[in-house]
């Protein structure tokens, strides 16, 4: 239990997706220009990334990873080079059932961030988190665990952002600068400050 | 539009990572030395001319319905290709990339190209499109790879430029080059000097200070 808290807090906030990993990175700056938007992109993250990576765990395990095939006579099928269209299918047919069932249980909620959840097919950090769960050998727990962890992390992180970039639509920024290079400079100092987070759970 | 100007306009002038915020997820995490830096941008350059091509090529066939899901097999088929090969020949670099080479199948460079260019150009064309924009990235990789290289270890694709102190030099090395937010840091410097270099890229404040004209003397 313990662990899988500290597993928690490490996908959350030491290895935090766009922050440190810089995964999800399109999205996170060109969605972070309202507090409303972002919002609801953090939810659709979260909720694609606690489905899908368990789900490609199990069949990462079950079906692509060398030996899976042993029962059927097949002990040296190695199909684990078909990961990546794998999870791509996986995560393309998950947001599309998540897009369903908010189209039919909570519509109010779908025409919000109805755009967002189709962008979510090409989102690097949706596909990075079920990688790097096939990378590390997670199993199912901390796969679910790590899935949501990073989605948090995530929609924390672009809900800051988000805070911050409202607070500077006023401000007057050398023309150069305007949109997209503050967003990275202010990106880097939140990098800066979650790398503070390293200290916390460091052994 | 000559093939010149498709080849060199994305180089610079609408260079797909600093104008049109794309490709940046997989961008920043391999620029910490030259060597991955290349090898990733050399890595993304074929995965789009090749996807640019095959997609352009077929074009006429694919229904609207179901394109997308189309490009994206093409393009992650030609990652697993990419992937195995670094893999085989490359087996040091493909570890120390991990699976940032993998996500080059959800780079919106690629995916950005495919969809707005090669589905309406002849394959002769989109390739030469393809070519620039993975040499518009190339070029934003590189340039920050060797800076983090040079300033960080103060090595350039290993080979020793600047004497570190503890190699009885005087260049103490930054070690915030090789972390995270200095990645940040450099890409929003290039974006401000490439914007202050060519204006017509500055983006307009939602809610900008009217500029009032200095009174004379």
């Amino acid at each position: 239990m313990n662990e899988l808290a500290s597993l928690f807090i490490r996908s959350a906030f030491v290895e935090n997706m766009p922050l440190t990993l810089f995964l999800g990175l399109c999205t996170f700056l060109a969605l972070s220009r309202r507090p409303g938007t972002a919002v609801g992109l953090g939810i659709a993250v979260i909720a694609v990334m606690g489905v899908t990576v368990p789900v490609n765990h199990l069949l990462f395990r079950f079906v692509l990873a060398p030996g899976a095939w042993s029962w059927a006579g097949l002990p040296d099928l190695d199909l684990s080079y078909l990961r990546l269209l794998t999870f791509i299918g996986v995560i393309a047919a998950a947001v599309q059932l998540v897009e369903m069932v908010l189209d039919r249980y909570l519509p109010a909620l779908f025409t919000t961030f109805g755009v967002f959840l189709s962008l979510l097919v090409v989102h690097c950090a949706i596909l990075g988190g079920s990688l790097f769960m096939a990378d590390r050998n997670y199993d199912l727990a901390e796969s679910a665990v790590f899935g949501l962890g990073s989605g948090t992390g995530f929609a924390v992180a672009v809900i800051m952002l988000s805070a911050i970039r409202r607070r500077l639509v006023y401000a007057d920024l050398p023309d150069g600068l305007q949109g997209l290079g503050i967003a990275f400079i202010l990106t880097g100092m939140m990098s800066l400050g979650f790398s503070a987070f390293a200290q916390v759970v460091a052994p | 539009m000559s093939p010149w100007s498709t080849l060199t306009d994305p180089i610079l002038r609408q260079n797909p990572v600093t104008l049109q915020i794309l490709g940046i997820c997989s961008a920043l995490a391999v620029t910490t030395t030259l060597a991955a830096a290349a090898t990733m941008a050399a890595a993304l350059t074929v995965v789009i001319v090749c996807a640019a091509g095959i997609i352009s090529l077929l074009r006429n066939h694919l229904p609207s319905s179901i394109r997308l899901i189309m490009q994206i097999i093409i393009v992650a088929s030609l990652v697993i290709v990419v992937d195995q090969l670094l893999q085989a020949y490359f087996y040091e670099m493909s570890q120390r990339l991990s699976v940032f080479v993998s996500l080059i199948a959800t780079n919106c460079v690629v995916l950005g190209r495919t969809e707005s260019f090669a589905l309406h150009n002849r394959p002769l064309p989109a390739m030469v499109d393809a070519l620039g924009n993975g040499l518009g990235y190339s070029l934003v990789l590189v340039i920050l790879g060797s800076l983090r290289e040079l300033f960080g270890r103060g090595t350039l694709l290993d080979v020793e430029v600047l004497r570190t102190v503890e190699q009885g030099g005087w260049f103490e090395p930054l070690n915030l080059m090789l972390l995270a937010p200095s990645a940040f840091f450099l890409l929003g410097g290039l974006v401000w000097a490439i914007r202050s270099w060519r204006p017509e890229q500055v983006e307009t404040s939602e809610f900008g200070l009217t500029r009032v004209k200095e009174p004379g003397p």
